[in-house]
């Protein structure tokens, strides 16, 4: 069975001459229970391609298929309930005057959970938060504890595919490390579909099998872990990526 | 070298329903010239102490320190209106959710223009010319474009360096840059970072760099502070940070993933309740 399946995925913003191609005939698939990374330059258009999945996009073309079935617009209840996003930017995703239990249990409540104050209990566990941030509104939280409420409320309607972008990128590595194990085990659980975007080949390395990567809006080449580990690579822009990021870990 | 900021004893508290919570606990450090890491814990008070020393904590926080003076010149005494004249000249801070700290309603070309011609006296078009060059500076591919986007239209790191463009424009004495290139893949990130020390080593800048990325900051920065729970447990050489001895820091350094060596599951710390209540190092 296909979690994710991409064919021919165009995304534009604006008309005429304003027009933005900010995705170009992108091929991508996932199969259920598998994890796929995407990784690339800044303003390549990783994002817009979860973003498209999710229904958030204006205007695209080509086909999107989850669990084998293609979407249907606008997005129903059924797919919020087996897809869910974590998204890039966890203060704009996170209602300002709504506590971490407003947020949890609206979600929760909306999906049809009754035991929810047990729920939210586990859920704040789960991502390392304690007890006493559940009454906490988002400018009460830390740049990473607001993450992690994001990934909180991502995981409570118990989605069977993830999209995560940047999931981790304002944790310190500790809590990183405590969050990565975390998908880990998901995964193994409950056969989850990740699709994760990061700047950290690394993190991509570590839970994904097969990774896309894009440069001015275009998937330029798609390779399995251990290529990259071993830098197997056809497209001068992966290996360039590949080196630059190899380079800064060594110091 | 010179004392660009020098802080003692600070503390930033703030009154919840279960009584005060400390959010930064007796830090004190000094900046010269130097580009300062500061890594630590998420929730360790990074970015509280950042905006510290802006004066940038709303009631009903409190911060209390027996020392913040920039240049020699106390900070904490300030009236607002001298506190906003600092801020726009002296102390620049790049916040760590940078599209939250752009104007939603206004083009980016506007604010960054708006920013400029507040600092320097110059016409419409230079500030647009200027404004532009900025862009393309912090390797923003198409700077025209940009230049018309609103905020919500730019992706994650394409915020993150119109922050810090805008940021750059006073010509600052101390920059304080919250996690500012953690959406950056690495190549812009290395023309980001060569910009922030081209001011440190050209204009005598002084950098707080707050990251996660410790690899980063090891290369990149000078000193380090390691804070964990609102105070500093650790101070290093930044060339000497794997060599740290703070079982916290040791355990950072452990539970990196790294593409050479993939392993199944990752170290996690075990949180040694010491750790939250020992007195905090001097920086
Ligand atoms: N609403 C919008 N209107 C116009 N252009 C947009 C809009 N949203 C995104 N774009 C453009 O689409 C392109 C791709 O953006 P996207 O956010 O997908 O990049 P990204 O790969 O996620 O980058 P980053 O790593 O910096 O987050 C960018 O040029 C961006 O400016
Ligand atoms: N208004 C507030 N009321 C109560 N606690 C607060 C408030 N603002 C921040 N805090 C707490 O202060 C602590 C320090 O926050 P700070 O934002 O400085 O963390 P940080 O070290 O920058 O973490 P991160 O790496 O996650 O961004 C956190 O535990 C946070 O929950
Ligand atoms: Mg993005
Ligand atoms: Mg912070």
């Amino acid at each position: 069975m296909s979690g994710i399946e991409i064919e021919g995925l165009n995304v534009w913003f604006g008309e005429y001459e304003e027009r933005v191609d900010a995705v170009k005939g992108a091929n991508l698939s996932v199969p259920k229970g598998g994890s796929f990374g995407l990784v690339g330059e800044s303003g390549s258009g990783k994002s817009t391609i979860l973003r498209a999945i999710m229904g958030l996009a204006p205007t695209w073309s080509g086909k999107i298929e989850i669990l084998d079935k293609p979407v249907e617009n606008p997005r129903g209840r059924d797919f919020y309930r087996a897809v869910q996003m974590v998204f890039q930017d966890p203060y704009a995703s996170l209602h300002p005057r709504h506590s971490v239990d407003q947020v949890l249990s609206e979600t929760l409540s909306l999906h049809g959970f009754t035991d929810i104050d047990k729920r939210i209990s586990k859920l704040l566990d789960d991502v390392g938060l304690g007890p006493s941030f559940r009454f906490r509104y988002p400018h009460q939280l830390s740049g990473g504890q607001r993450q992690r409420v994001a990934i909180a409320r991502a995981l409570a309607p118990e989605p069977q595919i993830l999209l995560l972008d940047e999931p981790t990128s304002a944790l310190d590595v500790s809590v990183q490390a405590e969050i990565l194990n975390l998908l880990t085990d998901l995964r193994a659980e409950h056969k989850l579909t990740y699709l994760m975007v990061s700047h950290d080949l690394a993190v991509v390395g570590h839970i994904c099998q097969d990774i896309a990567v894009m440069q001015v809006g275009e998937i330029v080449e798609t390779l399995g872990v251990e290529d990259m580990r071993a830098m197997r690579t056809k497209h001068p822009y992966t290996k360039h990526l590949l080196e630059s990021s190899l380079q800064s870990a060594a110091g | 070298m010179s004392k660009l900021l020098e802080v003692e004893n600070l503390w930033v508290k703030f009154p919840t329903r279960t009584g005060v919570f400390d959010a930064v606990r007796g830090v004190s450090f000094s900046l010269g010239q130097e580009r300062l890491g500061i890594v630590g814990e998420s929730g360790s008070g990074k970015s509280m102490t950042g905006r510290a020393i802006l004066r940038l904590i709303r009631p009903p926080g409190m911060v209390t320190a027996d020392k913040m003076e920039l240049e020699g010149v106390d900070l904490l005494g300030r009236s607002e209106r001298e506190m906003r004249k600092v801020r726009g000249q002296q102390i620049s801070m790049i916040m760590q959710d940078p599209k939250f700290s752009l104007n939603p309603v206004m083009r980016v070309g506007a604010q960054i223009m708006e920013a400029y011609r507040l600092h320097a006296k110059v016409s419409k078009k230079e500030a647009k010319l200027k404004t532009i060059a900025m862009l393309e500076a912090v390797a923003i591919r198409d700077p025209e474009r940009v230049y018309r986007m609103y905020p919500h239209e730019v992706s994650g790191g394409m915020g993150q360096r119109i922050m810090i463009a805008m940021m750059l424009i006073p010509d600052p004495k101390i920059m304080i840059a919250d996690e500012p290139t953690s959406a950056l893949d690495v190549s812009v990130q290395m023309q980001v970072l060569e910009i922030m020390d081209k001011l440190v080593t050209d204009r005598g800048m002084g950098l707080i760099f707050i990251s996660h990325d410790l690899n980063l900051v090891s290369s990149f920065c000078d000193r380090v502070l390691i804070m964990y729970a609102g105070r500093v447990v650790e101070t290093l050489q930044a060339d000497k940070l794997h060599e740290a001895e703070h079982p916290y820091t040791r355990g950072l350094l452990n539970s990196l993933p790294r593409l050479d060596a993939p392993k199944d599951r990752l170290d996690v710390l075990k949180r040694d309740p010491a750790w939250a209540t020992d007195e905090s190092v001097s920086g």
